[in-house]
């Protein structure tokens, strides 16, 4: 098998020099945080106050996780360690309880970031020449601009036609012989269904890769889009919070995601009781990104489960490897490649006075994509008596809905009464696509 | 203004039932109907004895229902005259939301019900009469 390298001497670095390189970082990372009102208070309570006070990498243990409601809670500058002056580029999620998260960067922390999506590139045997299609959502989201200054790094051409419009999809896959896409892995399955619908044959364009990621999927999953189009397809993990792709990445064995262990500390733990756990063992995974000054994140809880895949990969590059995502430590849904909690459709609907006090959120699959549906009541006293009235209702919900979790939904109205009661925890999530996260 | 019942209703099997059962356990009497397709939901559109009781006797079911003002035409029935009340309503810009009619038997009467947009400022009860019909008011419609 032909192994390609970016940055050859980190990649296949030993141990004792990627722990050197950790060391290095995070005593500068630390210095970052420490310009953080919320690090400043939270590492002064474990006697860290300067980077000296760090003398191995294993002094990290003392630090306390960082979670996601610690970014909702400083929001929006709590966590921002440089002058606003040096910040380039802003990435932001939306939040569950109205409050988004955000992620500041400098140029080097682009740089840094840019640099690490082209070693994931590179190991996979994609070079300068191919033709790259981004077909993940561009602007807040991370998935996209991620993937395309990695691959301009590397020297790809890179064609950022973002999300949706599968006419056009296929069509400049076709005039542009389009070699590497990255997407979502539902979405390429309901491209490869268009392309079959429009007459043509896979025959016809030059794929050979495909970046899949942002969704759990499974293996299957994965051999059916390299069958289906006659290419290799590889897994790809990323997360706002520790910049977005780039994190972790497979090379062209296949086997686990290589997780760039000099810009990342990989933890797994126990979520319950915060304990690490072995290689081999699922558990909670837990990163500190040491490549980002603008917004220092030190032992940030992700709320995916994973393992470290145990040994060595034959490709002969040291940094361990994670594991496909089985789970998640919350609720949240993944629909379509979007994050989404529940919570974040209930404070819509339920700010909405026509609604009554209960709804449902189905999950389905129609054909290759996934479908949400909001089951809301009515609330009998709000109600008028006239179509136009429901009509705008469901208009309001969907409009609203979609400003909120960026996802358009199907909403159903029904009469109050016919969607379960409210009691403690409800089953108000009904997901029901087939096994996503198994093999 | 005379009332009709306007319920919504999801469409599926049963849901009629809930409902005529429960007027029929308030006593009420039910001169005319009709749904109004909506997809997935229908309006069940009903013209009662009594529209406040069954109102109150369908909320407490936790019905979403609502009265609505109509214009109730009682109109002989005979050939070209629907058309010449809407030919009136037309000539007046008024816009008819929803409508159905229906006929007394044995002496003939058409009776109209007509859901109209801004029903009071539109001056459609003044239209109607102007061309011969008569509007029925509350009692006259409950009563038939």
């Amino acid at each position: 098998m032909d192994v390609s390298f970016w940055d050859e001497d980190v990649e296949t670095a030993q141990p004792e020099t990627l722990q050197q390189i950790q060391l290095d970082r995070l005593r500068d990372i630390i210095n970052y945080a420490l310009k953080t009102p919320f690090y400043k208070r939270r590492l002064a309570k474990v006697g860290i106050n300067c980077d000296d006070d760090v003398k191995s990498v294993d002094d990290l243990d003392k630090i306390p996780f960082t979670t996601k409601d610690d970014l909702r809670q400083n929001f929006p500058r709590g966590l921002l360690a440089v002058d606003m002056n040096e910040v380039v580029r802003i990435h932001s999620s939306s939040g569950t309880t109205g409050i988004p998260t955000v992620i500041y960067f400098t140029a080097d922390d682009i740089d840094n970031w840019a640099d690490l999506v082209a070693r994931c590139i590179r190991a996979t045997g994609a070079a300068a020449g191919d033709v790259f299609q981004n077909m993940m959502t561009y602007g807040l989201f991370t998935g996209g601009l991620g993937l395309h200054y990695g691959a301009e790094r590397v020297g790809m051409t890179v064609i950022p036609i973002g999300g949706g419009n599968t006419k056009r999809q296929i069509k400049t896959m076709k005039d542009f012989q389009t070699t590497v896409v990255h997407a979502t892995p539902s979405y390429l399955l309901h491209v490869h269904s268009a392309i079959l619908e429009q007459g043509m044959t896979i025959d016809e364009l030059a794929l050979r890769k495909a970046y899949i990621g942002a969704e759990p999927h499974s293996e299957n999953i994965r051999k059916k889009i390299e069958q289906l189009y006659n290419m290799d397809a590889y897994n790809s993990y990323g997360l706002s919070e520790m910049n977005g792709p780039g994190v972790a990445f497979e090379c062209v064995y296949k086997a686990g995601m290589h997780i760039w262990e000099d810009a990342y500390i990989p933890e797994i733990i126990d979520p319950a009781t915060e304990k690490k756990v072995e290689d081999g063992q699922t558990g909670e995974v837990v990163f500190t990104n040491l490549i980002r000054r603008a917004t220092p994140l030190l032992r940030y809880r992700t709320r995916d489960l994973a393992c470290i895949i145990p040994g060595q990969c034959e490709c002969g590059r040291t940094h361990r490897r994670l594991s496909r995502i089985t789970g998640r430590t919350d609720d949240m849904l993944i629909i379509n490649g979007v994050n989404v909690f529940p919570s974040q459709i209930e404070e819509v609907v339920m700010n909405i006075p026509e609604v009554g006090t209960n709804y449902q959120i189905h999950v389905d699959k129609v054909g290759a994509l996934d479908k949400l549906v909001v089951k809301v009541e009515i609330y009998s006293k709000m109600f008028r008596g006239d179509a136009k009235q429901l009509d705008a209702l469901k208009g309001k919900i969907k409009d609203e809905l979609r400003a909120s979790i960026m996802i358009n939904p199907a909403v159903e109205l029904h009469e109050p009464g016919f969607l379960p009661v409210s009691e403690g925890k409800a089953k108000r999530v009904i997901d029901n696509r087939p096994q996503q996260y198994k093999d | 203004m005379a009332k009709q019942l306007n319920i919504f209703v999801e469409n599926r099997p049963g849901r009629l039932d809930a409902i005529t059962s429960n007027l029929l356990n308030s006593g009420i009497n039910i001169h005319a109907f009709t749904i109004q397709d909506r997809g997935d939901y229908g309006l069940m559109k009903l013209i009662v004895d009594n529209p406040n009781k069954a109102h109150l006797a369908l909320a407490d079911l936790g019905c979403a229902c609502a009265l609505k003002d109509i214009l109730a035409i009682s109109i002989p029935d005979k050939p070209g005259n629907l058309h010449k009340l809407t030919t009136a309503l037309a000539e007046n810009n008024i816009n008819i939301i929803d409508a159905y009619g229906f006929v007394l038997q044995p002496d003939k009467t058409g009776i109209c019900c007509m859901e109209i947009e801004n029903l009071e400022e539109s001056g459609a009860e003044e239209i109607v009469r102007g061309i011969g019909f008569t509007v029925l008011q509350d009692e006259e419609l409950y009563d038939l």
